[in-house]
């Protein structure tokens, strides 16, 4: 049975619809990667899977949940069960990065201060960031919030974690880390992982399976080597960093007149 | 070219729009502050850890605005015996300063300046701190960890409000009588003994009661408009400017509504 399902899924923002009746299923302890160009689609699917959008129509089921449609209990409860790595880290800015791991596991269980230090220090271990316990967000690089929000990502031992561009906006060997942190607590969590990339060489190194948006629309949906054979112009642009042909097609002489 | 039917018309069009935007901001302050008090009750969140934080900023909005509300309402309370006095002096009643400035401090002038003050200070920063946090996508982080963001922002807040707003007020109308009493004092034959005298004579219970009623739904409004402008912050941190800029407006304009509001009611019901 899949851990996640979207069924016909629009979501429109005013008068624009941005995903055009997506369907796919993910299996449980699958690593998927959702791919695509800017304004395809792919943080608006990431935000409706986690239920902060509502879908115009069609569905969404993450553990047997119709978000659409569920309580806020009954949200609640799928969310005790995600973790969510946000693209700027989305760390509480007024405490400490252990303080923001300690944060989930305070409010939803009844463990006592001793054991939750202990299990911020592991997941602070985990992400390379066991020293920086006591730093406030805004004393780390970009590359350690985005270590910092999969500590609390994954301090409730999620079933499913979701991340935001992982590697957006950094340099490529910190970059290169991140994917192999996110490969490392795949092995260590046994958990359901959904990466939100545009960068191909994260998607080949992470992805069991791989959905590539375009335009609201999905293009293609397979493994890697399926991806690689795949002749569609869209894709062969992605792999192959090919400009939209209209890109750069200005007329200077035009625009100054 | 507008017909002239058209032309009548705009400024009632516009009237009413005004009319139907307002209304719809009342509504949006009275649902979020009623779900922040019924969050206080029965909230999915840890009560020790809510109290914790509501203590926190009961500190913030009440113990550390003591310093700022005390030299403001110290010499409030000198200015309005001076320009009491100026007056009672010519009808031969400078006596009466110290019944003048206790009225006009522990009815309007207590609440009204606390309540400025505490606007100031924390309902400018209630809308920073919430914007900053919906443009870092904060917001969205404590909805996916399942944290509700008005039970983790706005009750503790609230609860801190309506318990500072009043102790604050009780703390400003001790510092206008102590104000006035040294012009007392210094201008008017007063020992500080018999200012205090003159001053408790002076004031009736409910003097003290209307300003702190005042000050409780001061607090309501402060809160409300400061998380408010804060949740409907725009993108981008040009935005959050501009809610810490609309917070302070609409609440300075709000608080003088409500105390016109409740200074009638109290008038007219015979408190006043």
């Amino acid at each position: 049975m899949s851990i996640i399902a979207a069924k016909d899924l629009r979501v429109q923002y005013g008068d624009r619809e941005i995903l055009h009746g997506i369907n796919f299923e993910i299996e449980p302890m699958e690593t998927i990667v959702i791919l695509g160009g800017s304004g395809s689609g792919k943080s608006t699917l990431l935000r409706t899977l986690v239920g902060l959008e509502k879908p115009t129509s069609g569905s969404v089921w993450v553990r047997g949940t119709n978000l659409s449609q569920a309580s806020q209990a009954e949200l609640d409860e799928v969310r005790k069960k995600i973790g969510l790595s946000f693209q700027g880290g989305a760390l509480i800015g007024s405490m400490t990065v252990g303080e923001n791991v300690a944060l989930p596991l305070r409010e939803h269980t009844n463990l006592n201060e001793s054991t939750i230090d202990v299990m911020v220090r592991i997941k602070l271990q985990q992400v390379g960031l066991s020293k920086f316990q006591h730093f406030m967000p805004s004393q780390l690089s970009g590359g350690m919030k985005k270590r910092a929000a999969l500590a609390r990502a994954t301090a409730m031992d999620p079933e499913i974690l979701f991340c935001d561009e992982p590697s957006a906006g950094l340099d490529p060997i910190t970059a290169a880390g991140l994917d192999a942190l996110i490969l490392d607590l795949k092995k260590a969590l046994a958990v359901t992982i959904v990466v939100v990339t545009h960068e191909m060489a994260s998607a080949f190194l992470i992805a069991d399976r791989v959905i590539v948006l375009d335009g609201g629309h999905i293009v293609v949906m397979g493994s890697i080597e399926e991806l690689k054979q795949c002749t569609h112009p869209r894709i062969q642009q992605l792999l192959n960093r090919v400009p939209d042909s209209d890109a750069g097609d200005v007329d200077y002489e035009q625009l100054f007149q | 070219m507008a017909s002239l039917q058209d032309r009548i018309a705009a400024p009632f069009a516009g009237i009413g729009t005004a009319v139907e935007k307002g209304l719809a901001y009342l509504g949006g302050l009275t649902q979020l502050l009623g779900r922040a008090f019924v969050h206080a009750f029965t909230s999915p969140l840890k009560r020790s850890l809510g109290f914790q934080r509501a203590c926190h900023q009961a500190m913030i909005i009440g113990v550390q605005a003591i310093p700022v509300v005390s030299f403001i309402t110290f010499f409030i309370g000198i200015i309005m015996a001076l320009q009491g006095a100026y007056e009672l002096k010519r009808f031969g009643a400078i006596q009466l300063v110290a019944d003048t400035v206790a009225i006009s401090i522990t009815r309007e002038l207590g609440p009204l300046v606390t309540a400025i003050v505490v606007i100031g200070r924390s309902g400018s920063a209630f809308a920073a701190e919430i914007g900053t946090m919906k443009v870092t996508e904060e917001l969205d982080a404590l909805e996916t960890m399942a944290l509700h963001p008005i039970a983790f922002l706005v009750t503790p807040k609230l609860l801190a409000m309506l318990v500072m707003m009043p102790c604050l007020t009780i703390w400003a109308d001790f510092m206008g009588v102590l104000g006035g009493s040294v012009f007392g004092v210094i201008g008017a034959e007063y020992t500080f003994s018999s200012y205090f005298i003159a001053t408790r004579d002076a004031l009736f219970m409910r003097d003290i009661i209307t300003g702190l009623v005042k000050s409780i739904v001061f607090g309501l409004v402060i809160t409300g408009v400061g998380c408010q402008e804060g949740f409907t912050t725009g993108a981008g941190s040009e935005q959050v400017g501009r809610s810490t800029t609309a917070a302070v407006v609409t609440s300075i304009f709000l608080i003088v509504v409500v105390d016109l509001v409740f200074t009638a009611i109290f008038y007219v019901t015979g408190g006043a």
